[in-house]
């Protein structure tokens, strides 16, 4: 009985199928903001669920020349280590598996996913697939310092690497969350560069590239990538949720997972904001941005931080 | 780093149309570019001397599908001027009315598009909303939104009453609000900016150089205009201006091409406003009086060129159409070396390129059902025999 | 003066508006009133001059004779013999026309009608050629 119920919380709360099912939903959501800011009607709410059964259906192609072991292994690489993250990051009040020092290790966990995305593209080595690869990475070393910074921050006011123990420091000093907000802004833009949306879509940017590093993925395969990129929408929502917002803020049962609904939404919104404001811009210029305001932007954050923790001791 | 080679087209999401480009890249740098014509070719030219003049008047319209407009007029002007028709006053000005539409709606589309390439949805989708109201107007007085067919041989088909007059300035008022908007925005904001200045320039020299017409030549500094250098229809009684900008990129086309559409609107509005009384067409015989006219027209993309032969008889003997595309993709090339990979939609956007009314080449023999390449050497040997039998020799032109 | 994020205020605006697209083909559309459409016929009208045909720019018209023929009407005593009036049909090839009316106004009967129909795609070709009677 004793490994059943965690193997439960692993496969459905808060787990595969309730990050599988969020993902889609919120990823409408997103959709369906980005339509009514633009003007337009945008999707009915079971799009995402409709798009997912019919990519299944579909007839996987793996190019002659592609590797085949790895074009076809990647995809749920990309699905696992988003799903591990999740595991470390509180949903209702505690998260399913806490230990110190898990900050930095769903850190790197997400990381993985970007990691795949450029082997993804580079094993099946058609031109455009190739330079999206090349994009993937470029854009990663661009976003993932700003990111970090900005995690390290609260991090260090807390005095703990623990994410739960984060929120739960915040939700015991909610005076703290809006002091925070440099540091949560420069980490909702480099969020969007992680998930490679508008702004930031580069490495996939459809009318200069095709579908990048996707290019030639098709049916289940790319299915399960585009899956992959819903959850981490949710795994990055709750991160940031948890470690700038405070999480549950002492919250328990219903009231807490409400709660997180309601914060992922709004952090969603704002991720579906940052879509529709801006033209796409070029990798280089996105570079100069990520190192030259962003990064500063994070690390200011990091020093207002630790003076902070200097001043309340 | 290794330079790839990657074909761009003819199939390609950022390409409406098929036309090849193959970009020779170093990283994200574009080393060099060749231009490949000819995936698009309907022999339209041909089509054109297998029917009669008023036929051709809607197979012409078909060249394009935005300056559908521009084409039939272009053509009509030619029919006219063989036939020695007078057309009414009023039938110009309806003309004109329908082109300055059309101009409007182009250069809309067009920043939509340009929206699009540069990865700005929200711009693509608030420009092509608002054109909606262009092709309803367009759809209100000639019937159609796209293919307008409001042209015919002596005049134009359908007249305009006062409530279409009123219900047309309704909105081009709302259009003149928005474009002031779309103007401020495609200034100010940053990321705009950040992807269109200094992006595929063309310097003034080099635009006369490679033939560069239209709003392209216009973002160069080069003050030519049809309207305005060789008046048709009733531009010379008008009062507008020659947009032009300096900056040679393509922000200089956006803006370009934004202020261009404050000047369409005034020019509808004055239109509109004196519209002169009297009969829309006059009749014209089936039969055109032998000889050739060669006409040009401002399109929003350019200047466009037609050539009519008329040998007596009710079709014509050749009708040649130099499609402003055909014009501004010699730049196409020039502007895309040097240049980042990321803006190659961009480039190529920015002349507004109709790929289908620019292609040339036949290459395809249905007879036989199978394709043949013929070379330069060998189109131009078989052009110099057919001609031959016609009892014209080209063989001495070089 | 660069501002970024100029477009925010307008799209907040629009997160409290109608959507400007409308649901077609859920909810109907109405083209404006002289929107060029299908082209019906009249047969009682047609003289069977042809014109229509040989103005067609996508050949999409033809006018044959009708298969019943209308009987001729009886003699009036006295006068010479009134020949029967013939009967014509039309068929019009959807799938080739390209809606200019350029047919019905060359009509010198009228006998061509002009619609405002445009929902006329159909993955039956039978449904593309129409037999007007």
């Amino acid at each position: 009985m004793d490994s059943i119920i965690p193997l439960a919380q692993i496969l459905i709360f808060p787990g595969f199928l309730f990050l599988a099912s969020y993902g889609m939903l919120l990823q409408w959501v997103d959709r369906k903001l980005c339509a009514v800011m633009q003007n337009r009607m945008g999707p009915p709410w079971f799009q995402p669920v409709a798009d997912f059964i019919k990519l299944l259906a579909k007839e996987v192609i793996v190019p002659e020349e592609a590797d085949n072991t790895m074009f076809r292994v990647l995809p749920y690489f990309a699905l696992a280590a988003v799903m591990t993250a999740m595991v470390s990051i509180p949903v209702g009040e505690t998260a399913l598996f806490s230990f110190q020092g898990d900050l930095v290790a769903v850190i790197y966990l997400l990381t993985i996913p970007t990691v795949t995305f450029f082997l993804a593209g580079w094993s099946s080595k058609s031109p455009y697939s190739t330079v999206g690869s090349m994009r993937v990475l470029t854009q990663l070393f661009a976003y993932e310092v700003p990111l970090m910074l900005a995690l390290i921050g609260p991090a260090i006011l807390a005095g703990t690497w623990n994410i739960a123990e984060i929120s739960a420091f915040f939700a015991a000093h909610p005076a703290l969350i809006p002091a925070q907000l440099l540091g949560f802004l420069a980490a909702i833009i480099a969020l969007q560069g992680k998930l490679e949306r508008l702004p930031f879509d580069i490495p996939h940017a459809k009318n200069e590239i095709a579908g990048g590093q996707f290019t030639e993925y098709s049916g289940r395969l790319l299915d399960f990538f585009l899956l992959a990129v819903d959850m981490e929408l949710v795994v990055g929502a709750a991160l940031l949720n948890a470690v700038f917002l405070g999480g549950a803020l002492g919250l328990t049962g219903i009231a807490a997972i409400a709660l997180f609904l309601a914060k992922t939404l709004a952090i969603t919104f704002l991720l579906a904001l940052l879509k529709v404001l801006m033209a796409r811009i070029r990798i280089e210029q996105m570079i100069n941005f990520c190192w030259k305001y962003l990064a500063p932007v994070a690390m200011a954050q990091v020093l207002f931080d630790i003076f902070l923790k200097y001043k309340l001791g | 780093m290794s330079k790839i080679t990657i074909p761009f087209g003819p199939q390609h999401v950022a390409l409406k149309e098929p036309e090849n480009f193959m970009l020779v890249l170093e990283g994200e740098q574009i080393q060099g570019a060749t231009v490949n014509l000819g995936y698009n070719h309907r022999g339209m030219e041909k089509a054109a001397e297998e029917r009669t003049y008023l036929q051709d008047l809607y197979l012409i319209e078909r060249v394009c599908g935005i300056c559908s407009h521009s084409h039939t007029t272009c053509y009509i002007t030619n029919v006219e001027e063989l036939a020695k028709a007078e057309t009414p006053k009023r039938a110009l000005a309806i003309r004109t009315l329908v082109a300055e539409l059309e101009r409007v709606h182009s250069h809309l589309l067009w920043l939509g598009v340009a929206g699009y390439e540069m990865g700005f949805e929200t711009l693509f989708m608030y420009t092509w909303r608002d054109r909606e109201q262009v092709l309803d107007c367009l759809e209100l007085l000639s019937g159609n939104r796209v293919h307008y067919s409001i042209n015919t041989i002596g005049g134009v088909r359908r007249d305009i009453s006062a409530e279409q007059k009123t219900e047309v300035m309704k909105r081009i008022d709302y259009l003149v609000e928005r474009t002031n908007y779309y103007i401020k925005l495609a200034t100010e904001e940053p990321t705009i900016y950040a992807r269109t200045s200094k992006v595929g320039m063309l310097p003034p020299e080099e635009a006369l150089r490679r033939n560069a017409v239209g709003p392209t030549a216009r973002a160069s500094g080069i003050a030519r205009d049809v309207r305005k250098d060789d008046p048709y229809l009733i531009y010379n009684e008008l009062d507008f201006k020659v947009i032009t900008h300096n900056t040679n990129d393509v922000f200089g086309r956006l803006v370009v091409r934004a202020l261009e559409l404050v000047e369409s609107y005034k020019i509808i509005k004055q239109v509109l406003n004196n519209l002169p009384e009297g009969p829309i067409a006059v009749k014209v015989p089936m039969r055109i009086a032998p000889g050739e006219a060669v006409n040009h027209y401002e399109a929003p993309r350019g200047e466009d060129i037609h050539y009519l032969k008329s040998n007596g008889t009710d079709k014509p003997e050749r009708l040649k159409v130099r499609a402003p595309t055909l014009a501004n993709l010699q730049s196409v090339q020039y502007m895309l070396e040097g240049g980042w990979m990321a803006d190659v939609p961009l480039v190529i956007a920015a002349i507004d390129p109709c790929m289908s009314c620019t292609d040339r080449a036949v290459v395809w023999d249905p007879k036989k059902g199978k394709k043949q390449t013929y070379g330069w050497e060998e189109l131009r040997k078989m052009a110099i025999e057919r001609y031959k039998r016609r009892g014209v020799d080209f063989s001495r032109l070089g | 003066m660069k501002k970024p994020a100029r477009i925010f205020s307008e799209v907040i605006k629009h997160l409290f508006k109608k959507p400007a697209t409308s649901g077609y083909p859920f909810t109907p559309a109405t083209p404006m009133k002289d929107f060029r459409g299908r082209i019906d016929f009249d047969s009682a009208k047609c003289i069977g001059c042809q014109i229509c045909v040989r103005v067609c720019p996508a050949k999409a018209i033809e006018i044959p004779l009708s298969e019943v023929q209308p009987p001729a009407p009886a003699q009036v005593e006295g006068q010479p013999p009134v020949a029967a009036k013939k009967k014509f049909d039309c068929i019009m090839k959807l799938g080739n026309c390209v809606y200019c009316w350029q047919c019905a106004e060359s009509c010198p009967k009228q006998a061509l009608i002009t619609t405002q129909d445009f929902e006329l795609a159909s993955v039956d070709r039978k449904q593309l050629r129409r037999h007007y009677k």
